[in-house]
């Protein structure tokens, strides 16, 4: 059985309903991020794991235990918010703390838990100092050590990373993913950013109006998408519509190419949808491929990104960018190159 | 220049318009003793054990009322924000109430329930009466104490505050009284100085519910005496600023506020 078990989750707000028969099995130790879109309902289902929501329906089990009616502070599940929530009347040290403290725990106890929380998180010289006194990354890293200062049996983390730059945020998502694992906590991390979803998940579920889309590791998150939806949330891609030739093969804009997996059981001129990772397909100016002409070219530091356009649809490719190799002008004929594995045959979301 | 000359000008006049009826009133104070200046009037009245009595008993009244007032306006404003929000506006128009419906009427629809004759005799008692000046006062404080406390939670953010106690275990009376209240410490503190400040001089309550308080001592005062009453109102004014000033150095010198700066 699952560490943390979600059966049947629904929740609705009036009429609208926000999650739809979520169901969701983690196992102890994993690390899962919940990705989607503002509105998909990702923060309702993390909520309702926090218990800060009732589910309209459905169950929720932890390590066995059905918790899905108990109040949050009866959960033992720890909590980080992306407003840091750090309790502005209280020192550092008396943050991480409280829980403790709320627990019982006798006071020499609590002062040896907070010093091992404030240095798991690298700050053990700044347990005097206030909420205020802290930048925005020292304050969700005291975040995070309050919430495991609990031993939680579950952390939940409802976009931690969003309200700082750039630089903290891929620095503090690669120390969270090594706190977790070495604390070997079940962790659901609610995020929008696919980086950090893919950088830091043992499983990420793509959710889209109130539903898992998919679930599966990064790799096959972004490889081999489900759906439409999931194809064009996670990463940069191209959507190219065409119709079927047989099981191997299909035609697009009047070309044959042909496709790998995914055509099993459609009927020849069925229309079909694939989609086509722009570094997946190169150019050449010449030789065998698709013919198409440069509609633009955008040059993004390492990466060049170039528009084909291939009869009446577009084609974005990324390449990366090479000191030999200049990049094309826009209007010059090119040929475009992929594999057979590279079109990815979508189903409906 | 001459934009700047008329503001001058302005606050001059209303500074004379403020502060010399004050002056006026302190100077008579000081004139008690014949042809020279002494606080004469301040030592009588401060000797006085009615001033004494009646000002200790106020005290301890506003002091009770703050309690009182704390205890129904903090959960109340804190309930509000964080679970009906839809109902704000109509509590506000009801803790604005006492600032439309004057005290008199007030205290004379006390007297009507609460009498001797009622099903709840409050008024036939010491401890009845006093109960009901309390309620009074408390009632008479809202507009001051809520406003206050009100403000002082849009500071902070109150949701995921209660929720991140939530998660650490915290009940609800932990979570009011260790994250809630301290963090609106200083605005409890503005509403507590402004109901001390009303409830010390207050009259119209207290004369109906015949109640020996400051207030209807410094009326009799006023009728029985010269000097006296001007030093009493002098002193009325100085706890009434006291009660202001400590305010705003307890707003200065919070650490929430220097953090809010």
């Amino acid at each position: 059985m699952a560490f943390l078990d979600l059966s049947h989750l629904e929740k609705s707000f009036g009429a609208t309903r926000v999650v739809k028969d979520f169901d969701l099995s983690i196992e102890k130790g994993e690390f899962v991020s919940f990705l989607g879109p503002s509105g998909c309902g990702k923060t309702t289902v993390l909520r309702m794991v926090a218990g800060f929501e009732k589910p309209t329906t459905g169950t929720i089990r932890i390590d066995g235990r059905d918790v899905t009616r108990l109040k949050p502070n009866q959960r033992n599940i720890g909590m980080v918010f992306q407003a840091y929530a750090l309790f502005p009347n209280l020192t550092v040290a008396q943050n991480v703390g409280f829980g403790p403290k709320v627990a019982g725990m006798a006071k020499a106890e609590i002062g040896e838990r907070v010093e091992e929380m404030l240095k798991l998180i690298g700050l053990p010289d700044l347990g005097d100092r206030f909420p205020w006194q802290l930048s925005g990354g020292q304050q969700q890293r005291v975040a995070l050590a309050r919430a495991l200062a609990v031993r939680p049996q579950v952390l939940l983390l409802d976009e931690p990373l969003s309200a700082l730059d750039a630089k903290i945020r891929v620095s503090l998502r690669e120390e969270i993913r090594a706190l977790q694992k070495e604390l070997g906590i079940t962790t659901i991390f609610v995020t929008h950013d696919q980086e950090e979803a893919l950088s830091m998940s043992d499983r990420v579920v793509v959710m889209h109006e109130g539903k898992a889309a998919q679930v599966g590791s990064p790799f096959e998150i972004y490889t081999w998408p489900k759906t439409r939806f999931v194809a064009s949330f996670v990463g940069t891609l191209n959507l190219l519509e065409g119709e079927v030739i047989d099981a191997g093969r299909m035609r697009l804009d009047g070309i044959e190419v042909p496709v790998a997996r995914g055509l099993d059981g459609r009927g020849t001129g069925e229309p079909v949808t694939v989609a086509l990772r722009p570094e997946a397909v190169s150019l050449g100016l010449n030789g065998s491929g698709l013919a198409g002409t440069v509609e633009s070219v955008a040059f993004l530091g390492a990466v060049v990104r170039t528009r084909v356009k291939l009869g009446r649809q577009t084609i974005t490719l990324d390449s990366f960018n090479q000191t030999a190799t200049r990049p094309p002008e826009p209007g010059a004929p090119v040929r475009l190159m992929f594999g057979a594995d590279d079109l990815l045959v979508l189903g409906e979301d | 220049m001459r934009g700047r000359l008329w503001s001058i000008a302005v606050v001059l006049i209303g500074a004379l318009y403020f502060f010399l009826p004050l002056i006026g009133m302190f100077e008579f104070s000081l004139r008690m003793k014949r042809g020279v200046y002494s606080f004469e009037a301040y030592r009588v009245v401060l000797g006085d054990p009615h001033f004494q009595q009646t000002f200790g008993y106020s005290v301890v009244l506003a002091l009770l009322t703050i309690v009182l007032g704390v205890l129904i306006v903090v959960p109340t404003a804190y309930w509000i924000r964080l679970r009906l929000p839809s109902i704000r506006p109509v509590v506000e128009f009801v803790t604005l109430l006492p600032l439309v419906i004057p005290p008199i009427v007030i205290v004379f629809g006390y007297i009507r329930i609460y009498n001797t004759s009622s099903w709840l005799p409050l008024t036939g008692s010491w401890l009845g009466t006093n109960l009901l000046i309390l309620f009074g006062y408390a009632t008479l404080s809202l507009p001051y104490m809520y406003r206050a406390v009100d403000t002082g939670l849009r500071t902070i953010d109150v949701a995921t505050l209660t929720e991140a106690a939530q998660s650490l275990g915290a009940g609800w009376g932990r979570i009011l009284a260790t994250v809630i209240l301290p963090n609106v410490f200083v605005s409890v503190l503005s509403g507590a100085f402004l109901t001390f400040a009303i409830v010390i001089g207050e009259y119209v309550f207290a004369a109906l519910l015949n109640l020996d308080t400051f207030g209807p001592y410094m009326v009799w005062m006023g009728s029985n005496r010269a000097y006296e009453p001007s030093a009493l109102a002098v002193i009325a004014f100085a706890i009434t600023w006291a009660c202001m000033a400590l305010i705003q150095l307890l707003t200065h010198f919070s650490t929430f506020a220097k953090a809010r700066r």
